[in-house]
């Protein structure tokens, strides 16, 4: 393996947007790339920054009311170029607020719409209720998925996106139509923290695979032991909600 | 409610509470539940005896050390202290401690009440009874599932601080607790307690985790308030200053944490007395106070002592993890998510665990052990041994670490686990 490789790995605001252990996807992207050979480059993004070139795999968190107000407006102005990137291929994952921001509004409960960038066709309502507890959702391309999921806000999709994993267990999306979390190109939104890709290496391993064959052209992976991974995800599956 | 009514009612209180004891129960719900169905009024009625009133102290992390440093402190100034030692977070606890405590007139033999309240009970109980004193800890990542954000809990004690009649204490240090947003429309004086500067690092507010951006600086507002604050602390030895004063004393308590604890109660125990403070006296009660059980408690198996640090969140894990030495020491982690430790395991990807790296983790339990042992993957640190059930566990922890000192990192309901099999090996400070 050819050590130069290198990967340049951005978190879209860690500071306002990291609640939940969302350093947990940032650090298995991280050294899942490393154990796979090559070498990242972890760089982070604030409100006010200037987004850096060459960026080839983005991760963004949840956060409270008062996080998504700091970074609206900035998010807002790069909002153009994050929809380049993942025209271009670049994968993204973006978890519950970040979700929530890159689909085309929220609606909260007063009545206040917060704008998104629109990168998900989906929309999202404050709702009453949080939906918190264990989740298991499937998905044609990574199987069963666990995580933890924790919002009130109540998503819907539209036609030009496509549900990450039906609702096994769990609310979801909006606890209505059993769809959860969005993908569209290479990028996923998705409620599940837990944190979601240390119990979910193959969702880990395809955005690594997406960034490498993006930039290189081809990824050679090696094989990592998933073992305590692999346990971790059958009792937390069956846990209580 | 005439006078008659209400003595058959507290008699008939504690019968149901002596019963439920003999039953074997912990003897704290069910009287207080009968009692506050059928007399509302006892809780106000019987506080409001309390000629220097009561003191909340609420927070995410510390309550239950910290409450038993107040005591002890209050103690020492002569004071007779009510107090929910059974750690009966909420409002019907109190209830049936009170029962117990008061005469059959319903008079209570105390002077101060010193009462422990997660969050969402002490806004509860502070809508029945205005506390004179609260202090406030801290706002940090916890229990999510029950309260939703964080910013939610620091309302929560926004609006205690409201209905605070005689003084408001608050940890300078934590951002959630200086904001003008929390001194709004608060009517009591406003003291504060926190860590020097050079101490402060080891306490980064949740908010700069992973940016690792610097402290922001403190709000000039807090510059006219009366602070106790810690300079140092270094081999159980803590230095406090407070106006204008220095005082260096050996402690027996162990961890940062704990130190930060003391420090709370130090100027909680000045507010409350004001110009009566024995300072000697409050002293010499710091210097001997002990940690609550299970908050860094040694218990000697074997001739070697075995540890046990309770972790509830990432800020009290990492602030274990920077306090307590790995070396020459056997590591073990119990992790569990029963309600009581909630069930997201989201908080242990906000702890970092490169501390242990030299070490290495010889056991790692509970019933997210998986859970823990991936989480030490991904630090690369070396796992020794998996298996969730903690007495399986525990067993193989001892027999494999026999010669050396051993600490465990465990969770509330692996913490009550765990103890239960310790003091089957050990003898065990007995806790309701």
């Amino acid at each position: 393996m050819n050590q130069q490789q290198t990967i340049r790995l951005l978190q879209l605001y860690p500071h306002d947007m990291n609640i939940y252990g969302d350093w947990g996807n940032t650090l298995t992207l991280k050294r899942r790339l490393e154990w796979h050979g090559y070498h990242v480059e972890l760089l982070d993004y604030n409100p006010g920054d200037v987004l850096p070139e060459g960026i080839d795999l983005i991760v963004g968190g949840g956060g409270q009311d008062s996080g998504q107000d700091k970074i609206q407006a900035d998010l807002l102005k790069i909002g153009p170029t994050l929809k380049k990137l993942a025209t271009s291929g670049v994968p993204m994952l973006m978890i519950c607020g970040m979700y929530q921001l890159f689909g085309r509004f929220f609606k909260t409960r007063d009545g206040r719409v917060i704008e998104g960038i629109g990168l998900f066709d989906l929309e999202t309502h404050g709702g009453n209720e949080r939906m918190i507890g264990n989740i298991v959702t499937k998905s044609d391309l990574f199987g069963k998925i666990v995580g933890y999921e924790n919002h009130s806000g109540i998503t819907t999709l539209g036609p030009n996106v496509t549900p990450l994993g039906r609702v096994y267990r769990g609310a979801g999306n909006n606890g209505k139509d059993a769809t959860e979390g969005a993908i569209y190109n290479n990028v996923i939104g998705t409620y599940l923290h837990g944190s979601l890709l240390p119990k979910n290496p193959l969702i880990a391993d395809w955005l690594i695979e997406k960034a490498v064959d993006r930039k290189y052209d081809e990824f050679i992976p090696t094989v990592i032991e998933d073992r305590f991974a692999q346990e971790a995800r059958r009792i937390a599956a069956s846990r209580p909600r | 409610m005439d006078g008659v009514k209400q003595q058959i009612i507290t008699l008939f209180g504690k019968g149901v509470r002596r019963a439920s004891l003999l039953r074997g129960g912990g003897g704290s719900a069910l009287p207080g539940l009968i009692i506050e169905r059928f007399d509302p009024s006892f809780l106000k009625r019987t506080l409001s005896q309390l000629n220097h009133g009561v003191v909340l102290i609420s927070g995410t992390n510390g309550k239950t050390t910290t409450t038993k440093m107040v005591v002890e402190l209050l103690e020492s100034q002569g004071l007779r202290v009510f107090t929910n030692r059974t750690g009966s977070n909420f409002t019907r606890g109190i209830v049936a401690a009170l029962i117990e405590s008061v005469d059959i007139k319903g008079n209570l033999p105390f002077d101060i009440a010193v009462l422990e309240l997660d969050e969402a009970y002490a806004v509860k109980f502070s809508t029945q009874i205005q506390p004179k004193y609260s202090l406030f800890l801290n706002v940090l990542r916890d229990q999510l599932d029950r309260f939703g954000e964080i910013d939610a809990t620091a309302n929560m004690l926004h609006s205690v601080a409201i209905r605070t009649t005689g003084c408001i204490v608050v940890n300078r240090d934590d951002p959630r607790l200086v904001s003008d947003a929390f001194f709004k429309d608060t009517s009591a004086p406003i003291r504060t307690y926190g860590v020097s500067k050079q101490l402060s690092q080891l306490f980064p507010p949740d908010d700069n985790m992973r940016s690792g951006a610097q402290l922001s600086s403190r709000p000039n507002l807090l510059q006219n308030y009366d602070d106790t604050c810690l300079q140092s602390f270094e081999n159980n030895t803590a230095t406090f200053t407070y106006t204008n004063s220095t005082h260096t004393l050996p402690l027996l308590l162990k961890g940062i944490f704990n130190i930060q604890n003391a420090t709370a109660a130090v100027a909680l125990t000045r507010a409350v007395m004001g110009t009566e403070l024995h300072e000697d006296a409050m002293l010499t009660a710091l210097s001997k106070v002990t940690p609550a059980f299970g908050r860094g408690e040694d218990i000697i198996v074997d001739g070697q002592p075995v540890e046990l640090v309770l972790v509830k969140n990432p800020s009290g894990f990492r602030l274990s993890l920077a306090s307590f030495n790995p070396a020459e020491t056997a590591t073990m982690i119990a992790i569990n998510d029963n309600y009581a430790d909630g069930r997201d395991m989201s908080w242990l990807w906000d702890v970092e665990f490169d501390s242990l790296s030299k070490t290495g983790v010889a056991e790692v339990s509970g019933i997210r052990a998986y859970d823990m042992a991936l989480r030490l993957q991904y630090d690369e640190i070396e796992v020794k041994h998996v298996e969730p059930n903690s007495s399986l566990a525990l067993r193989h922890f001892l027999d494999t670490n026999r010669n050396i000192p051993k600490r465990i990192y465990c969770t509330y309901t692996a913490m009550l686990e765990l103890r239960k099999q310790l003091s089957k090996l050990a003898t065990v400070e007995k806790v309701l």
